[in-house]
């Protein structure tokens, strides 16, 4: 592959693969709202008033 | 009976979401437009659309979706309707149904393609078969030669998903798609590794797969400024991302209000630029053009990435041999399934959504009618696939309704429910902060985007109206000597290349052949093998000339047939507009 192309290629791809995996991370981190929120896989944790 | 579906837990609804996004365009589409449109250069245009067009536009359909959830709407129709006191909003939400009804009766029989073909893999079909043997075997499947197998794949596909959505959001679609996307990107993991390490001079490939790559990333910076790209580009943007179809706005219509769509949204959309880009770029091209130089790739995409990847990757595939070859195949067309079925399950939640809302079905019922639907609406594209029906629906369904509808949703986001409104449906509940330009971007230039695509469009769709193509055919047929002429003088001009350079497999990125040597070159292949297909004894132009009118009468009974259905569903919209008045129940 030619210089160009090879940093074209490696500078896009990791930046998309970067702010992916950032996003992503933030999803599995961030702390969940009080319940009720928007989904029922943790309907029965306790609900706290806001 | 009231509609109670619910996501499962946050990342189910983001693996949905990008699921719904990933189809099977994300392979066969987009690295076809990158090839089209310049390789390289056609990468920062795309890049530019999806900050500019695309992400704007994912803010405006999940918040939509979730301001009309709030209000009890779950399909556009309704979302619409609460957004303005203007009754005539709601017709436009039709678009929003109409889509996905459209596109699942074809989308569902190519997704029943793939199912069948990890069959063959498996079995051994392609085992020992020439390229022309293999491309046969796609020609007959879908030209129902035998016509059970195809039909009954394409039934076991309708079924599967009519079961899949009748297990509700978090039971049914939430875990295809927790299964579906770990999987796609391992199988896509495994084929880009085995594309990029493909050396010339083993397996039977010629050039090394970095070539491919090396095409697609070579940035071409003149070409930025010419129109076609930058239309290609927010075209590819637009339907990779799942934009304007409804299916955006009724997955996010189950999210509740303080809950978070702006950090969910640009995670399901960023995962969906990971598969199309870095995914997407490294399978079918680097193959291909490792095997047939990038000139033959050029000519074979010209129709779609369709024939390269049914009709080509299975052979090649072959050339790995023994249980590669069977991975190979099996991953390949396992990838497309997952991509297409987490995209036709999205498809189906807005008419269940709307089933379900407004005349209070139970969400079986409501999935068996998709089903059913799905079915007496496919059944021309399945039957007449050869007749050009399935294109058709492709056109007008999957193409042309994304657009309009982008169009008129923009406008009511953001000049007629107001961007102050908006950009608080936006914000509220967001887990991060979202740019305050998005603001300005919202309110202009996605608008002015999308209208200069729709504008550029008027030109093609007047065409296809006219079916310009088909007569365009028929003239060639009747007449060949304009082209005879054309092919003669181009001919001419490339009489001082040498005859390396004219049976070259690569001429394309030849940096010693000028542009317009390659212009002529390449119109003398094009030409002259249509030409080679007149000058065959066994050419019958009076056959041909009967497919192709016979082509006409489906097209425009197809066309007829999808503006019926527009207007069906607009009329039980009113039907359940005035159920609402008569019941006291919210509309606008």
């Amino acid at each position: 592959m030619s210089t160009e192309a090879l940093i074209m290629m490696v500078v896009t791809e990791s930046v998309i693969t970067l702010v992916t995996g950032y996003f992503f991370y933030k999803v599995l981190t961030t702390k969940k709202q009080p319940e009720p929120d928007s989904y029922s896989e943790n309907d029965d944790d306790e609900v706290v008033a806001k | 009976m009231a509609n109670n579906e619910a996501w499962g837990s946050r990342v189910g609804l983001i693996l949905a979401m990008a699921g719904n996004a990933v189809g099977l365009g994300n392979f066969l589409r987009f690295p076809v437009q990158a090839i089209q449109n310049g390789g390289g250069a056609f990468m920062i245009p795309y890049l530019v659309c999806f900050i500019l067009m695309g992400l704007p536009l994912l803010f405006v359909e999940w918040s939509s979706g979730r301001f009309g959830g709030t209000n009890g709407h779950h399909s556009t129709p309704f979302i619409f309707d609460s957004m303005d006191r203007r009754k005539f909003w709601k017709y436009v939400g039709v678009f929003g149904i109409f889509t996905n009804v459209a596109v699942a009766a074809y989308y569902c029989y190519l997704e029943s393609w793939t199912l069948s073909y990890v069959w063959h893999s498996l079995v051994g079909t392609f085992d020992g078969q020439t390229q022309e043997q293999v491309a046969g075997f796609f020609g007959e499947y879908v030209g129902l030669n035998n016509p059970v197998q195809p039909i009954a794949f394409w039934i076991f596909c309708l079924a599967l998903n009519t079961w899949i959505l009748s297990r509700g959001l978090s039971g049914g679609v939430e875990k295809v798609a927790k299964i579906g996307m770990p999987l796609l990107i391992l199988f896509g993991a495994f084929l880009a590794y085995k594309a990029i390490t493909l050396e010339g001079g083993t397996d039977g490939a010629i050039f090394d797969g970095t070539m491919g790559l090396n095409f697609l990333w070579t940035p071409d910076f003149s070409s930025i400024w010419t129109a076609k790209v930058w239309l290609a580009a927010a075209g590819q943007v637009f339907f990779t991302l799942s934009l304007g179809m409804g299916s955006i706005h009724c997955y996010a219509s189950y999210i509740k209000k303080k809950d978070d769509i702006a950090l969910n949204a640009m995670s399901a959309g960023w995962m969906n630029e990971f598969v199309e880009v870095v995914l997407g770029s490294a399978i079918l091209i680097p193959i291909a053009v490792g095997y047939f130089g990038i000139d033959a790739i050029m000519e074979k995409t010209q129709s779609g990435g369709l024939g390269l990847g049914f009709e080509t990757l299975p052979f090649l595939f072959q050339e790995w041999g023994g249980i590669t070859a069977v991975i190979a195949g099996v991953f390949w067309f396992g990838l497309l399934f997952f991509a297409g079925v987490t995209s036709s399950l999205a498809m189906g939640t807005p008419v269940m959504g709307f089933l379900q809302d407004e005349f209070g079905w139970k969400r079986g019922s409501s999935a068996l009618a998709f089903g059913g639907i799905v079915f007496l609406l496919g059944l021309p594209t399945v039957l007449f696939f050869n007749y050009g029906v399935f294109d058709e629906y492709d056109y007008w369904a999957g193409t042309v309704s994304l657009v309009v509808f982008a169009l008129f949703e923009i406008i009511l986001f953001a000049w007629v429910f107001g961007m102050g409104k908006g950009w608080r449906e936006i914000t509220d509940g967001a887990d991060i902060k979202v740019p305050n330009v998005f603001k300005f971007i919202i309110k202009y230039v996605t608008p002015v985007l999308l209208l200069w695509v729709f504008a550029n469009s008027i030109p093609s769709i007047y065409d296809k109206i006219k079916n310009q193509d088909m007569h365009d055919l028929i003239a060639f047929y009747n007449d060949p000597s304009t082209a005879q002429k054309e092919y003669d003088g181009a001919a001419d001009k490339i009489k001082h290349l040498s005859p390396d350079i004219v049976s070259g497999m690569n001429v394309t990125i030849d940096k010693t052949v000028s542009a317009d040597d390659k212009k002529n070159l390449f119109t003398v292949r094009s030409l002259g093998a249509k030409l080679d297909k007149i000058k065959q004894p066994d050419f019958n132009k009076e056959a041909e000339i009967e497919k192709i009118n016979k082509t006409i009468l489906y097209r425009n009974i197809s066309r007829s047939g999808l503006l019926l259905l527009w207007l069906g569903i607009a009329y039980l919209v009113y039907y359940a507009y005035k159920k609402r008045i008569k019941e006291g129940r919210f509309t606008s």
